[in-house]
């Protein structure tokens, strides 16, 4: 997040727990512009580069890119939007109304440990570009262990640096992040252009014949799976899993002028999910080229060899600008359970997981599949304040039944959570079923299992009657 | 002053995106080009902070 709204939302005394007031709503500039940024980000230097590592095919990537940004775009706004600017409310203050503060603690502890990892992901991405002058040996694709105790030093430094800067707060890393987002946006366009020209691309023919036969070949490198359009579809819809039908953007969305704002993500999905994710496919095709069936898997490497020092400088600052964020947000959700803790120490020991966390390769090697749980992990509690909205007078039974019933813990929604993880489970175990794909008929068995379980224990007959 | 540094951005900018443009099209090296991109970054990093945030 990357500009003064966001500075605003996360702002930790304003508006938590009141609806935003009429005078405090934002115009569309803000969102396009926040949206614009936001999905530029370091993840993106990972992400292309491992589409192109499990094997996807040129057209799959390419269709599957449109339609599964497009269906993320829809969910941000038909799905989270219309209740952001209905209720107003935070995320958390929202489901505390619904699911009671017990629930929403322990929702806060796996959304902050996720972040944690996440920001760790990062820290290694900004790692391989730090390492460069110092000739650092790179984790390769199969990595999931540290391969050199200079791996685990340069993590360990570059994540005290990075808690230390966000201790401070979180004002001059917005700043920073505001003022790089426009420079990053072109050297991953600058990316694609550079790369496809070393390719030899001189036409469009040539640039499908390259696209098809050099970079996204459809042949899984070593120890990969096999990607198909259905993978690159659900990934892309499900990548920001947790902010569209996980409803986390309603803390965004909430100072929205109106619901079609939802809408506006295009501007960040088809900028950073579509176009940086291309263009960081093709530098590493470029790096497969110069070093045939390397196995060395650095986003750092990568950009320095094309772009020269101003792609390791954006390896560094994307890292670091996506990482910054991510730790102060595990804060803040931490914090929620501890609010006697002060800041700086809850921030500093998510600093101390973080960096931890950053020294295992595996969190980059397996970054697909970490976004995927991810997102899985924390969209039941969306699909119950979904379900609250739209269902409650309909199927009969309280509307935020923790505020209506005084409770700290509503077993409906707490069980909607558990219940829905365990199908996914169930699916993936027995049934082989890939993460990429438990989203959409989880985030319907949590609907229902809410809708249900809501109906039995908070029935509407009930509260008219109290 | 604020019109001079949005100048320096904006050549930075045009040093960021220009040169691969050029590259592609055969009129300049690839090493000249990522020295030009280097170039075009540090602008933006010493403009663009006199003025980005200012308009928040």
């Amino acid at each position: 997040m990357k500009n003064s709204l966001f500075k605003k939302i996360v702002a930790r005394e304003e508006f938590e727990r009141v609806s935003i007031p009429d005078d405090r709503l934002k115009g569309s500039k803000g969102f396009l512009g926040m949206y614009a940024g936001e999905h530029a980000a370091g993840t993106e230097f990972v992400i292309g580069p491992l589409f192109v590592a499990h094997g996807v095919s040129a057209g799959d990537l390419f269709v599957g890119l449109l339609i599964g940004n497009l269906l993320a775009v829809l969910s941000w706004g038909l799905i989270t939007a219309p209740i952001a600017v209905k209720k107003r409310f935070t995320l958390y203050y929202q489901l505390e109304r619904i699911a009671g503060k017990g629930v929403v603690n322990w929702y806060n502890l796996v959304n902050a440990l996720m972040f944690c990892f996440l920001a760790g992901s990062m820290i290694a991405v900004s790692a391989t570009a730090v390492g460069i002058p110092f000739n650092l040996e790179m984790p390769t694709l199969t990595d999931w262990m540290p391969r050199t105790s200079g791996w685990v030093i340069t993590v360990l430094l570059m994540g005290a640096i990075i808690t230390l800067v966000a201790i401070q707060g979180y004002s001059q890393v917005s700043k920073f992040a505001n003022i790089m987002s426009p420079w990053m946006i072109l050297i991953f366009a600058a990316a694609g252009i550079v790369g496809l020209a070393q390719l030899g691309v001189g036409s469009f023919d040539s640039l499908i014949a390259t696209a098809n036969e050099v970079i996204w070949t459809g042949v899984p490198m070593p120890g990969m799976t096999k990607f198909t359009i259905w993978h690159i579809i659900f990934f892309a819809w499900f990548c920001n899993m947790a902010m569209h039908i996980g409803m986390s953007d309603l803390t965004i969305l909430r100072f929205a002028k109106s619901w079609k704002y939802g809408f506006l993500t295009f501007a960040g999905v088809y900028l950073g999910h579509f176009l940086a994710w291309l263009a960081s496919g093709i530098l590493y095709a470029v790096f497969l080229q110069a070093n045939a069936a390397s196995q060395e898997f650095a986003p750092g490497a990568i950009a320095y060899q094309t772009l020269g020092l101003a792609g390791a400088v954006c390896v560094v600052v994307a890292g670091w600008t996506t990482a910054n964020p991510t730790i102060y947000r595990a804060g803040l959700a931490l914090q929620g359970i501890f609010p006697k803790v002060p800041s700086w120490k809850i921030t500093a020991i998510v600093g101390g997981i973080t960096s931890l966390a950053a020294c295992f390769p595996a969190l980059v090697m397996r970054l697909l599949d970490f976004v995927a749980l991810y997102g899985l992990l924390l969209m039941p509690m969306g699909a119950v304040i979904f379900a609250d909205f739209y269902f409650s007078k309909k199927f009969g039974f309280q509307e935020e039944q923790a505020l209506n019933s005084h409770t700290n813990f509503s077993m409906p929604a707490f069980l909607s959570w558990i219940l829905t993880l365990a199908f996914c489970l169930f699916l993936n175990f027995s049934y082989g079923v890939d993460i990429f794909f438990l989203g959409l008929p989880g985030w319907f068995v949590a609907v229902a299992i809410f809708v249900v379980l809501s109906r039995i224990q908070y029935p509407l007959k009930k509260q008219l009657i109290a | 002053m604020k019109i001079l540094t949005k100048i320096v951005s904006f050549a930075g900018l045009a040093l960021t995106i220009v040169p691969p443009i050029m590259f592609y099209l055969g009129s300049v090296e690839l090493d000249s080009a990522k020295v030009y991109m280097g170039v075009g970054m540090f602008m933006w990093f010493v403009s663009a902070p006199f003025w980005v945030n200012s308009k928040a």
